[in-house]
Parts: structure tokens; sequence; C-alpha cells
């Protein structure tokens, strides 16, 4: 039997007071596609770095073609084969194509003066490898994402590699780009090249991988070939969840007028023609693949994409989304994908945080009422049992699961009718999980709100929506549980939403 | 309220002739010089005198030498204040000091100059690489900090002709093609001016230290990634635009045979202004020696040429601010064009 | 455990101490100790504090301009220009209403006194949408729309005037520069007014919180709501406005108005917003912070002054101090 390419074996590393790998074990067989899935903060990123070298370990070995290898350094990880297209890519938008392929090769040379026609050939060669059509002489920024990874990739070709890792390959493109792109990795692997898809949207992955290892919170919790695992198994695996055995109830009053009614909404290149209507106390989950347009029919709704065209009604009325302050004054709120960049101030406070929307209501004559302050935000925190002491810590110091408390109790301070949450779970603990769950049904069924959840997670999907619409390239093309016609049987409901999603991809 | 979300998801192509030009700005600077020359000629057809257009290529070097200094500056994605403060400093210390030893000459009071921009431009180097902070304010201190303890230590009064070196005076006097100007000839310094782009261009296209520029106002962590070392090209620009302000600054006491300490006040937004005019994005990234050199053309173009226009000189200020804006709003229209 | 409502204070910032602000505090302690200790008959003299109190709000209301615009990761670079502008604006107005000079200049009234405000403020107003139209409509980077902003200010404050000063003021603007109120030099008496209601817009009112969260995370700010536009503009058009104030005390106190004075207050206001606690790259700044670093630096100057220091080496030693206090920011960030 042959050495693995790459092993890892029982690989430790702290941050801190943080375990961000405890006993990690992994191994690569030379030219095989391996998928490593995991949730948002399950050690992916930490494993990356280890492996090129830019992070040392604190216990555990690393081994190359069976041998140990003590201390990794980004050097030595080049000269083992092991080339890393992070997710930006790494690339320069300002420069040619030319120049990012050949550019770095330059500098490892140690070279002063720049020879544009060997950079060119040097260039060229790696395109042609690749086989792919590149226009060496356009500049990386005027290029679409695919163009972007395909000469990040052949830029990494460029080094001989054993070993290619791809951090998130497939989150920014379509689903076409990305039966491209595997047609590449295919290309790549049948030269001997292995290939380690890093991702916590494995469903594509699912397509082309031969093997997989699952990891959360810093445990591999499962490993083997992929003939072994099926969709919502790896699902319940990286995010630990179980599938509610009850789904969300919901029964339709037929006397009262839907809270959301959409007719025809289109925005050009991204959604077409989407018909919706959602009733009080509904809670709508929203599944597709990347690039389906599940979150730019939440921007839109959030007045995010004003050129919209068609029609929106709440509780009965026309409605104008054309701003986000439109979208608030109709009592939408949206709990964005990425908290982080999208949702939290994070060095201000709790308080801050969850007030930051309603300003308007906590003020008379443009003056900020503390009183009113303060109750609002010591409601908020306690309505979403938010763990903490006092709201005058940072929002930056809690854990994933109260930041996302902090940004839904924003919006409850509003008390909205309609309630969009993009990816309400993605990186939250399980025990913070069922929490927000329980909170959202809670939201639906006592407040009567209208709920899209849009989410990757199928047994969240399944267990909290009295019904689930599949999107794809910009249409509502499915709906495939619906509890209107008796609660259904999840286990069954789960499997016959991942089957649809698969035939889609 | 403004969307900051809708142009990032409403990707547009754009044809690619226009992407074309939109990817060449010198095409736009160089016909907004054009036509503006043609307007000038026809309101006042003593433009196209020989001498007028020597005396306006001879008021280019200054600006133009800074200008290519501020460039580089710009092209990593920083910008530089302090340059005027750094290039009066070189001019004033490196002239006192050949007046206090009797020496008179040319190559090594240059070289002297020049190495005291360098310096003074490592010190910013420092700051913005060792400290991490925003250019801008570095160099305003630095600025400052230069301009005060030079007026405040060495000395505050002005070197005038009588008291200058005569080689430095002879030197900047130099000039040909004599016979065209009608008596004035064509400054030699505009040769020298021409070099030194030359010597930048080369250096920014043929070398790696120029590319590692660019590479740096691309995405300083994809330059890392690559290999290049960050550290160096960060010294390696301000010390670059300094030693470019220090060899301006004797240069300019040399061309108009003075040397005052409290000259050049203010000529950083004039720069600014030529290096921004020139297509040169303050984001980093893009910019070249050509757009520049039109750019500052331009500028002075148009600046100098108020008076054969029969406009009150007072006028300068206005023309060169809007200028600045309307090339920077240019600018930021491209980018966000080229971005979409 | 949460606390109970009633007693919890409410947190609009993370309740820790500012640093920067500690840092301010002592320093100006510092400088007041070494100054009267080195000399003491000279520097603990009322003239010294009287001095203080009449110079310093003309840099104080352009450092807190300056912070406002820095709140949203901006900065506004034409206030010197506009605060010119302003002054020269004021009193070609004195000039076109009660002649140049002579007792009906000297005696103008208060319809006159209150045209020759109105005027200037609504410069500062104009030139500061200005800006906040460019950097808000137009994208122009801050730096670079607000140094063309400044130089067509003060190309503007050039061309009305041709070069020289414009002196002679009427009394009662003149006393608004040197005047008393209550015994109290009315210049500090304005700065106050004016530093406690920015300080207020920028704590208890929604303008000022956004201000600060739009300059802390600008995507956030518009998935919350803000806006994030409306608010920058709002920005700029009080710096303007503060600008023109200060350019309004500058004349009344000096009797006089040019298009290039006070140059060098550009770096001082840059250098006491950063010494304040006011975070260039936008989120962090305070009225308090900008208020204590004016009086320490201010102190420091005059300290400096009075041991015969050339004005020359106290502008160094104000560029020395920013570079300073970067500095020591640059280290205890990375000790954190």
């Amino acid at each position: 039997m042959t050495a693995p390419l790459l092993e890892l074996r029982d690989v430790v590393r702290h941050f801190g007071g943080v375990k961000a790998l405890d006993g990690v074990s992994l191994s690569i067989m030379p030219g095989e596609i391996h998928c490593l899935a995991g949730e948002n903060g399950s050690g992916k990123s930490t494993l990356i770095k280890i492996v090129s070298g830019v992070n040392t370990i604190d216990r555990g070995h690393i081994l190359v073609d069976g041998t140990l290898v003590d201390t990794m350094t980004p050097r030595l990880a080049i000269a083992h084969g092991i080339q890393v297209i992070y997710q930006d890519f790494s690339l320069f938008g300002n420069l040619t194509v030319a120049e990012n392929l050949a550019l770095g090769a330059e500098v490892r040379a140690g070279r002063r003066l720049v020879n544009w026609r060997r950079m060119r050939a040097h260039a060229q060669a790696a395109v042609d490898r690749l086989g792919v059509a590149l226009d060496l002489d356009a500049t990386v920024d005027s290029l679409p994402t695919s163009g972007r990874q395909l000469v990040a990739i052949a830029r990494a070709l460029m080094a001989d590699p054993l070993l290619l890792i791809m951090d998130e390959p497939t989150t920014t493109l379509t689903s076409r780009e990305v039966a491209a792109l595997f047609d590449v990795v295919r290309d790549i692997q049948s030269r001997g090249i292995a290939v380690l898809f890093v991702s916590h949207k494995m469903r594509e992955m699912l397509a082309i991988s031969e093997r997989i290892t699952i990891l959360r919170s810093g445990l591999v919790v499962a490993g083997g070939p992929i003939g072994q695992f099926d969709e919502a198994g790896i699902t319940r695996l990286m995010t630990g969840s179980e599938i509610a055995e009850d789904p969300y109830l919901w029964d339709a009053s037929p006397a009262t007028h839907p809270v959301l009614a959409v007719r025809d909404l289109s925005v050009r290149g991204v959604l077409h023609d989407i018909n919706l209507t959602i009733g009080a106390g509904e809670i709508v989950g929203v599944s597709g693949l990347l690039g389906s347009g599940r979150t730019e029919l939440a921007l839109a709704l959030f007045g995010l994409l004003p050129s919209y065209t068609g029609t929106v009604q709440i509780d009965g009325r026309d409605v104008a989304l054309r701003s986000v302050r439109h979208a608030i004054a109709n009592r939408i709120a949206y709990v964005p994908e990425d908290r982080l960049t999208e949702g939290l101030f994070l060095p201000e406070s709790i308080d801050i945080n969850l007030l930051c929307a309603s300003f308007d209501r906590l003020s008379r004559g443009g003056v900020l009422r503390p009183e009113a302050m303060r109750d609002a935000a010591a409601s908020a925190i306690r309505d979403m049992a938010i763990a903490t002491p006092t709201g005058e810590r940072p929002v930056v110091e809690l854990s994933g699961g109260n930041q996302q408390r902090v940004v839904i109790g924003r919006w409850l301070l509003r008390h909205p009718r309609i309630l969009i949450l993009n990816g309400p779970t993605v990186g939250v603990d399980v025990g913070s999980k069922a929490g927000i769950h329980r909170t959202v049904r809670r939201l639906a069924r006592e407040h009567g709100m209208a709920v899209i959840m849009i989410s990757d997670d199928l047994p969240e999907l399944i267990g909290n929506c009295n019904r689930v619409l599949v999107m794809h390239r910009g249409r509502l093309v499915d709906e495939v549980a619906d509890t209107r016609n008796g609660p259904y049987e999840t286990r069954r409901a789960e499997r016959a939403l991942s089957d649809r999603l698969r035939e889609l991809a | 309220m403004s969307n900051t979300l809708t142009p990032v998801l409403s990707g547009r192509a754009d044809s690619p002739r226009l992407a074309w030009v939109l990817k060449r700005p010198e095409l736009g600077v160089g016909g907004l010089a054009v036509v503006a020359m043609v307007v000038i000629g026809s309101i006042n057809p003593a433009f196209w005198d020989a001498a007028n257009l020597f005396s306006l290529l001879r008021a280019n070097v200054i600006t133009g030498i800074l200008a290519l200094g501020v460039m580089i500056v710009m092209l990593s994605g920083g910008i530089d204040v302090s340059f005027p403060a750094f290039a009066i400093a070189a001019m004033y210390l490196t002239i006192k000091g050949m007046i206090a030893l009797g020496y008179d000459g040319v190559v090594l009071p240059f070289a002297v100059a020049t190495m005291i921009g360098l310096l003074l431009g490592l010190i910013n180097g420092l700051f913005v690489y060792g400290l991490r902070m925003i250019p801008l304010i570095v160099t305003l201190g630095t600025g400052t900090a230069v301009r005060g303890l030079l007026l405040g230590a060495v000395g505050s009064s002005q070197i005038n002709i009588d008291r200058m070196p005569p080689a430095l005076i002879g030197f900047g006097r130099l000039e040909f093609l004599r016979s065209v100007g009608g008596g004035n000839g064509l400054s030699t310094m505009v040769v020298l001016y021409a070099a030194l782009a030359v010597m930048v261009h080369l250096m920014l296209r043929h070398t790696l230290i120029g590319r590692s520029i660019f590479a740096l106002g691309g995405s300083e962590e994809a330059a890392r990634r690559a290999g290049f070392n960050v550290r160096t090209t960060i010294f390696f620009i301000y010390g670059m635009a300094g030693a470019l302000a220090g060899c301006t600054g004797l240069l300019h006491g040399s061309m108009i045979w003075v040397a005052n300490p409290r000259d050049m006040v203010g000529i950083e937004l004039d720069v600014i202004a030529a290096v921004v005019l020139g297509g040169t994005s303050i984001f980093g990234g893009r910019g070249s020696v050509m757009g520049t050199m039109l750019g500052v053309f331009t500028l002075v173009l148009l600046t100098n040429s108020l008076i054969i226009m029969h406009i009150d000189t007072t006028w300068q200020r206005i023309v060169t601010g809007s200028i600045v804006i309307l090339a920077a709003a240019a600018t930021s229209w491209r980018d966000r064009r080229i971005a979409a | 455990m949460t606390a109970t409502p009633a007693r919890r204070m409410l947190a609009l910032r993370p309740r820790r101490v500012d640093p920067a602000l500690v840092q301010m505090a002592a320093l100006a302690v510092v400088v007041f100790i070494l100054m009267a200790s080195l000399n003491p008959q000279r520097f603990l003299r009322p003239y010294v504090f009287d001095s203080i109190t009449y110079m310093a709000p003309e840099l104080g209301l352009l450092s807190i301009a300056m912070m406002l615009t820095m709140l949203s990761g901006g900065i506004d670079l034409s206030v010197i220009g506009l605060a010119n502008l302003a002054g020269i604006l004021a009193g070609l107005f004195f000039h076109a209403t009660a002649g140049a000079s002579g007792p009906d200049l000297r005696h103008a009234g208060a319809a006159v006194l209150c045209g020759g405000i109105g005027i200037a403020v609504t410069a500062g107003i104009v030139g500061g949408a200005i800006n906040g139209l460019l950097i808000t409509r137009a994208r122009v980077t801050p730096i670079l729309a607000t140094i063309g902003s400044g130089q067509i200010f003060t190309g503007i404050a050039l061309v009305l005037t041709g070069g020289p000063a414009i002196v002679g003021f009427p009394g009662a603007w003149s006393a608004i520069g040197n005047g008393r109120v209550l015994g109290v030099a009315a210049p500090l008496v304005i700065f106050i007014v004016i530093a406690g209601t920015i300080g207020g817009l920028l704590t208890r009112t929604p303008f000022g919180l956004s201000l600060k969260l739009i300059g802390t995370n600008t995507r956030a700010a518009t998935f919350s709501g803000l806006r994030t536009g409306r608010t920058v503009l709002l920005s700029y058009i009080l710096s303007g406005t503060l600008a023109a104030t200060a350019g309004i005390l500058l004349s009344a106190r000096t009797n006089a108005a040019k298009s290039d004075y006070g140059i060098s207050y550009l770096l001082q206001a840059v250098l006491i917003a950063v010494l304040g606690g006011t975070n260039p790259a936008g989120g962090r700044g305070s009225v308090w912070g900008v208020t204590l670093a004016l009086f320490a630096l201010m102190l420091l100057s005059s300290g400096l002054q009075l041991m015969r220091f050339s004005n020359f080496l106290v502008d160094f030693i104000w560029g020395a101090f920013l570079l300073l206090s970067i500095a020591l920011n640059a280290l205890r960030q990375r000790r954190r």
C-alpha cells in the first residue's frame, strides 16, 4: 500500500485559550479528490494554515510521503508540492493575467529585473497546461469570478504541486461555473495531483469528491469514502443538529390576509417572476444551490435591489421597497448572511448593537431618551436570553450564538411583520442553535410574524419550517414539504429535499 | 440614501472599446491638454511663441519631478504631503553647508541633497510600515516637524543670489536651442526631468521592485503571499519619494537662484492635483509616468496661461482646486466602472 | 446574570476608560507642572491663561470639525480655506454696508452684525455641503475632495480680496473676539456652548450615534437602515459651519481677514483630533478628548513660547508630538 501523500496525526493547536484543533488526524492519498467539510469556526481554516506552514502545531505530527516533517514552513510546504488557493484567490486585480501568473516565480527566483517576454511565455505555458482560454493581457479586475479562479488555479499549477488545496472554491460561482470548475479539477486529478476541497457548502462537492472528512469544533467527527455518506447525514455531522421529529405545524386561517404577497418579482439577471404568499405565523424555508438567487430574494425584499419589477403587498397593502428604510418602515427585518461584516458593529456595546435600528423610536424631538434606550436594551437582552451580565460589553466578546441573538433582537425591537433570516445558525454551537430555533418558532406563533428562513442546513429547514421552497437560477421551482397537508415525516421530507437539490446540481 | 450594494450586485459588462479607453487615462488628459492648447492659442496666438512654450516646459520641471515621487507613493495606495518640506530642507541644508565650507560644485551637492531627502523619506517609511499609521497623517506630521526644525534650528533667512554658490546658478541656467527661442533657450533642466521620468518608468515597468509597488497597491495580502518583501517595498517607495524631493529642492534653488527656507509652502496641492489629473488612483495600483507627466503639463499649462488669457492670476487656486475635484471624480467613476 | 434595568447604566460605548483620554489628561498635568516649576514667575501669571482662553477656541472649533469628519473615516482639509473665506465674506459685507473705515463701520448696528454672522455661517454651510455632496454623491475620496475644495475656497478668497488682508471690522464684531461675558473670554464662551452642543449631538442624538456606527462598519450600518449618505453629508455641513465660526472668531480677534491666515492650524487641528483619541479610520472620537488635547497643547505651546522657543520650533514640537502619539498608540495596540 502506498503511503499517504499527506498525513496529520493527532494535531492540536490552541489560539489563546481556545482549542482550534483538538487532536485531528487526516490523510490524503496521492491523486485523490478529498473533501474537508465543516461549518465556519470548525477549524478548517486553521487546518489549511497548518498544512501550508503558516501556523505551527502545538502537538501531533505532520507526515509527507510517509516521512515526518519537523516544522512545516510556507517554503517547505511549497517544496513538498502543497499549493493553496485561498477563497479570495490572492490575485492582483490591477495587473494583467500574465503578470499574476508569472510574477510570483520571478520573485522567488530572486530576480531584480523583469523580462516581459519570459514572463509571458511562462504565463502562456501555465494557461496551456490548464487547457483553458484566458486573455493574458486582460486585467484580473475585468474577469468574472470564475475567470479569476482559473487564474489562481493556473498559477498554483505552475509550481508542479502534488496537492492542491482549494478553500471554499464554489462559494461565489453559479452552478454552471461549478460544473466547469469540476471539469478542470478532474483534469488536474488525471495528472496525478490530489485535490483537497475545504468547504462548509459541501453539496456541490459530493458529486466529485472520493473521500470526505468532517470537522466539527476542532474534532474529526467522521470520515471515509464518500459513498458511505448522504447529504443529510453530512449536514447533521457538520452542524450537530438533530432533526426534530415534530415539524413546525401551521394552520392557514382563511379569514386573514396573507402577511406577505409577492407577485412577479423580478430583478434583471438574478430573480425571475417570483410569486410567494406567506401567512401570519408561517415559517417558510428557502433552499437552493449557490447562485440560485435566494440571497437576492432576501435583498430585494429588504430594499437593497431597488430596481426590481413586480408587486409586493404587506398585510394587503401595496408597498414600494426602494430602500432599506422603506423596507424597515414596512416592518420587514433582515438578519444577514455574514453576521460579522453585515450585521454587527464589533467594537461597540451590546446595547448599541441592539438599539441601532430603532433610534427613531427611542428619541423625542431628535434627542435620544436614555430611559427608553435602557429599557429597550434590557428587554431585548431578556427576550433573546443573551448571556451577558451587562449590555455594556463589546459585542465582539460574545459567542457566535449570542451575537446572532443580538442581531435578531435588534429587529424585534421594531416589531416586524416579516422576518427574513439568512443562515440563522451558521457558526453557532449546537446548544445555542436549538435555542435560536425555539425563539424563531415562538416569534412566528405568538407574534404572528411571517418568517423566511434561508439555509443550507436541511435539518434546520425541515425541522423548523412548515414548508420549504426550492430556488434555482432565480426562480422558485419547487415546494417540497408542506404541513398544511398534515404533519410530514421529517426524515422522508429531508430526503426528498436533498434529492431534489441533487437533481438541480 | 446612498445604496452601497447595488453597484456590486448589478455587475454590467462594458463594451470592450469603452473599457480600453477607461484604462488609458493618458488619452483623456492628453486630449484635455490639446484642447486647452488650441483654445489658449486662439485667444492669444503669442502662446505658440517658442519663448512661451520653452518657459512653459521649464515650469514643468519642479512640479513634474515632485509628481513622479508622489505618483510612486500613490501607486502603492499611500499619499505624501511631506515632500515640499523635505525638498526645502535638503536644499537649504546643502546650500548652507556649501557656503559654510566654501565649496562650489554641482554633482556632490546634488548627491548630498538627494541623500538628505532619502533619509527623511525613510522616516516616513518607518512610521507607515513599522507603526501602520495612515500615510496622510504621518506625512503631515513629518512635513511640519521637518519644516519647523529647519526654520527654528537651522535658520529662517533667505539666501539671496549674491551668496548662492555660482556653480549651482550656472547649472540652473544651462539651456539649449537658443536660436529657436529668440535669445531664450530651452532649459536643460527639462532634459533632466525627462531623464528622471524615463528612469522612473523603467524602474516601475522593468524591475521587480517596481512591479512590487503595483502589487502592493493591488493587494498587500496577495503581495505578501506572492513572496514580495512588503517592508522593503514600502521603505523603497518613501525613500525614493524623499530622494526625488531632495534632488528637486536643490534644483529649484538653482533655477530661481535663491534659497528660501519658507518656499514651496502649499505646492503639495498642485503636485497632488497633477498626479490625480494624470489618472493615478488614490487607492493604489493604477497610474503611469506618461499620465503623470501629461497631468503636470496640463496643470501647468492651465495655471500658467491665465495671464496669456487675460485672467487674473488670483484665479490659479480655483483652477487647481477644480482640477483636483473633477479629476478625482472622474477617476472614482472610472474605478467603479472597471470594478463593476 | 442580568442586572436590574433600573440600576444598570446604559452603555453607549463599551464602558472602558479610553486610554487616549487618560494619556491626554496626564499630558496636560505634566505639561502644567513642568512649565510651572521651570519658570513659575513667567508661567503662573493670569495673562498666560487669559491669552489661551482667547486663542484656543478658534483652533478648538477646527479640531472638533476635523474630529467630526474623522468619525466616519473621512477628513476635512478644507477647514482653513473655509474659515478664511467666511471671515473675508463677512468683512466685505461690512465694508459694503458701512464703508471700509470710519465711525459708520466701527459703530455698525446689530442688524449689520447679524448680517455678517449670517453670511459667514451660510458660507460654512454651503462649503460643507459641497464637500459632503462630493464625498457621498460623486464618491470622491474625502482627502481629494477637501484638498480640492479647500483650494477653491482659498482661491475665491484671493479673487475677492486680490491678496491683501481685509482690515477693519465693526467694534461689536471685535467684541466677539476680544470681549468678556461675565468675566470670561467671549470666544471661550462661544467654544463651550458649541462644544457642548456638538458633544450632545454626538452622544445623545440618532445622528451622532449613526455617524460613529457608519465609521465603525458602513456595510452593517446600511443593513441596519441607518441613513449613511445623509448622516455623512450632515457631518461635513457641521464641519463647514464650525470652520466658518472659527473664521468669525479669528477675524474678530485680529480685526482682519486674509486668504492665507492660519495655515499651520491645519496640522494642529489634525494633531489635536488624533491626540484626543479620534481614530482617523473612523468610529471613535469625542468632544471631551479633543477639548482636553486642545488645552494640553495650548499650555504646552504657550509655555514653550514663554521659554523663548521660536514659533518655528513650536511647530516642530507639534509635528513631533503627532508622530509620538502615533507611535504610542501603535505600541499600545501591539501590546493588546
